[in-house]
């Protein structure tokens, strides 16, 4: 027996092709290292062409999880000029941002990463060189497009040094992290980060992804793309489960998360299992004071690709409607090949009121542009 | 609470190594001896946490969870018909493999001799050094005709994710010898217990138990495991369940987006883990009213995969009874009898 998975053809619930759109989640892509050239100090334009970019994991070409198409994109995202998918601004408009009206692009710059580099200068040039680069080639270019704040995470220090040279810069929406660090990222010594973020009036992003250099379970390391794809709400459990457990946002109560990319349908499980152990175990850790699922509530919001698909439609409702429907922010993950297309990737209608809040309300009020 | 009901996760408290002894070959009590090895505790259940031990369950004096304790506490007070003993000690810490294979066999000696011998209410669950999986299948062999082993016990982190090929051979004893695996909660604390690293609280930990066993179950699935040994059965023991939902419908989405890449996974994962995956009930990490439990229920879509479990001694609930907030009776009584009778084979004589 090989079951067949039959197209989905189930009653799309129609956006109105016209609505406003805010995507919190669009990867924009260098086209080459040549390319950054001039984003970055010839030493270390030397350095890459030299030694490469050493990280937490052993591939400097081609991929331990080799991903579900090439470079984990849209097949037909690859703009005919020849730049890569995500590398060409007018594609990306006559592609995505035009005909699905999105009137604000929130840019995440992840492949990959400078956060991840080991050399800590050339982390933290990079990330300042892609800062650059965000400003340069996208954002002055299309008042739709805010960048984020790219930095050297696991140089606390140096990560902080960079937000405050960003703060105050209306090109810049908030400060991005990836979920797989080296430490839980709730932990004291990424603390430096969220207090610059909060000087900077800026929220912080974790996206999904990243070689911190634990294995993708703690059993190890699995074999397949496709776990590595599962793992990847499990470790976003763990990244907020650290968040709250080590009193981060009782340490800083302005502090605002958003998780990109977690899937969301987890949350209101963890929050019940947050509850409940904090009953018994509050006495391990007396800085967390509140219940988790409060604190949680206050300070944690989520984007919605990829979205989980109940074989119930209808039971995405009860999910959205635990976490809050001021807490969800819609996202495409442009150009990637989980793209969710805003007219077609919710499986149940929501009321207009809903609708507005989920596509475009929350984001606005998430980045404070009302 | 249904009276005569299957409890499926308790824990006797082996009192110490030392309580080994008498099951060891002279060798390794002589090793341990000249080792100074007197004690092999897990840091998951620190013996004065308060997850480790309800209080109202702390004896004055001694170790918990003896024979006596639980008879008066775990079966005597809800009729129960039959309670699977899993012994949780720290076997699965060592690197070791030939130690990890004697403590475990003397474990499971110990198990015989101090517990079934002397409660016919009690089942328990093969302990295997899975450092090793042949010395884990030769463990398996060694009980299989024990009828009152009713299943083979892993902890949830381990080496590596428990559907890698390399375990496939303890898979293939479990299924002959109509075994169930139950994976515990637990860690062997060989990789950090977090996929970002080591967390800093004992509560942080508890917490992730929850994702290590989605990632597990991916790895199951993904691996082709249930595919390969169509008549295994797994039970996930003391995983929380809420979690489920939500996971089956990410592992079901991205099995239709990946599938080429492991082709051999021919039906849907909500439908393998309907099909051979069951998990205990303790702990409850549930919404906080009968109202949204009830709306939650819908969720897990069937009524088959819970087994009842007290988890006695741990603190899980409160009061005299393990059952969540206004569970419908029909639900009860399938998670309290029919569900574990009908997941573990080795049960069916205790209701006939």
């Amino acid at each position: 027996m090989n079951e067949i998975a039959a197209p989905r053809t189930l009653p799309r619930a129609d956006t109105g092709s016209r609505m406003a759109i805010a995507d919190c989640d669009i990867h924009p892509t260098p086209n080459s290292l040549a390319h950054m050239q001039r984003y970055l100090e010839p030493r270390w334009r030397r350095h890459l062409d030299t030694f490469g970019a050493l990280r937490r994991h052993g591939c400097l070409g081609g991929s331990a999880y080799p991903k579900g198409s090439p470079g984990a994109n849209r097949r037909d995202a690859a703009p005919p000029n020849g730049a890569k998918p995500g590398g060409d601004l007018d594609f990306m408009r006559a592609q995505h941002l035009d005909p699905n009206n999105v009137q604000l692009g929130i840019l995440n710059m992840i492949s990959p990463h400078p956060g991840g580099v080991q050399n800590p200068g050339l982390s933290a040039a990079l990330s300042a060189g892609l800062n650059d680069w965000q400003v340069a080639e996208w954002t002055l270019h299309d008042k739709r497009l805010r960048a984020s704040v790219l930095v050297p995470y696991e140089q606390p220090v140096a990560a902080a040094a960079e937000i405050d040279r960003r703060a105050g810069d209306a090109n810049f929406a908030q400060i991005l992290l990836l979920s797989r660090t080296a430490e839980p990222l709730g932990q004291r010594r990424y603390w430096p980060i969220y207090e610059a973020a909060v000087r900077a009036a800026l929220p912080v992003a974790v996206h999904a992804f990243g070689y911190g250099g634990a294995p993708l379970t703690s059993s190890g390391w699995p074999s397949f793309y496709i776990e590595e794809m599962i793992g990847h709400a499990s470790c976003c459990q763990s990244v907020l489960t650290s968040f709250i457990i080590e009193g981060v946002f009782e340490q800083f109560p302005a502090l605002r998360v958003m998780l990109v990319e977690s899937g969301f349908a987890w949350v209101p499980s963890l929050a019940w299992r947050l509850d409940k152990n904090w009953m018994r175990l509050r006495e391990e850790n007396p800085c967390l004071k509140r219940l988790p699922s409060e604190v949680l509530h206050e300070h944690v919001w989520f984007t919605t690709q990829p979205m989980e698909e109940p074989e119930e439609s209808a039971h995405l409702l009860d999910v959205m409607e635990w976490i809050g429907w001021d807490r969800l922010l819609f996202a495409t993950d442009y150009p990637h090949w989980d793209y969710d297309d805003p007219a077609r990737c919710l499986p149940v209608p929501l009321s207009a009121t809903q609708k507005a809040a989920l596509f475009y309300g929350n984001a606005r009020s998430f980045f404070r542009m009302d | 609470m249904i009276p005569g009901g299957i409890d499926c996760d308790i824990h006797p408290t082996l009192p110490g190594l030392r309580s080994l002894f008498p099951y060891l070959p002279e060798h390794w009590c002589e090793i341990l001896d000249q080792q100074g090895m007197h004690e092999l505790v897990s840091n998951n259940y620190p013996p004065g946490a308060p997850l480790s031990l309800r209080p109202d369950w702390r004896p004055e004096a001694g170790p918990p969870a003896q024979l006596a304790h639980i008879r008066s506490h775990a079966l005597d007070p809800w009729e129960t018909r039959a309670a699977i003993c899993n012994c949780l000690y720290g076997v699965q810490l060592l690197f070791n493999e030939d130690m990890a294979a004697a403590i475990a066999r003397a474990m499971n000696e110990w198990m015989a001799r101090e517990l079934l011998d002397l409660e016919p209410r009690l089942r328990a669950s093969i302990i295997v050094p899975m450092q090793n999986p042949g010395l884990a299948v030769e463990e398996i062999e060694r009980w299989a005709d024990d009828a009152r082993f009713v299943q083979v016990l892993l902890l949830v982190m381990g080496d590596m994710p428990l559907g890698r090929r390399v375990y496939w051979p303890v898979y293939a004893a479990a299924e002959k010898h109509g075994l169930p695996v139950g994976i515990h909660a637990g860690s062997a604390y060989h990789n950090p217990t977090t996929p970002t690293g080591w967390p800093s609280y004992h509560g942080e930990d508890y917490v992730n138990q929850a994702q290590a066993f989605q990632t597990q179950l991916g790895s199951l699935i993904y691996e082709g495991v249930f595919g390969k040994f169509p008549g295994l059965r797994v039970v996930l023991i003391e995983s929380g369940f809420t979690w489920l939902p939500a996971c089956l419908w990410r592992l079901t989405k991205f099995w239709r987006g990946l599938r080429p890449e492991v082709p051999w996974v021919d039906r849907s994962p909500a439908q393998i883990v309907r099909e051979h995956v069951r998990l205990t009930l303790q702990p409850v990490d549930g919404p906080p009213d009968a109202e949204q439990f009830e709306r939650f229920w819908e969720h897990m879509g069937s009524d088959a995969l819970l087994l009842f479990s007290s988890d006695y001694p741990h603190w899980q609930f409160e009061g005299d009874t393990p059952l969540p907030p206004g569970l419908p009776n029909a639900l009860a009584r399938k998670i309290m009898v029919d569900n574990p009778i009908a997941t573990y084979p080795r049960l069916k004589e205790v209701v006939s």
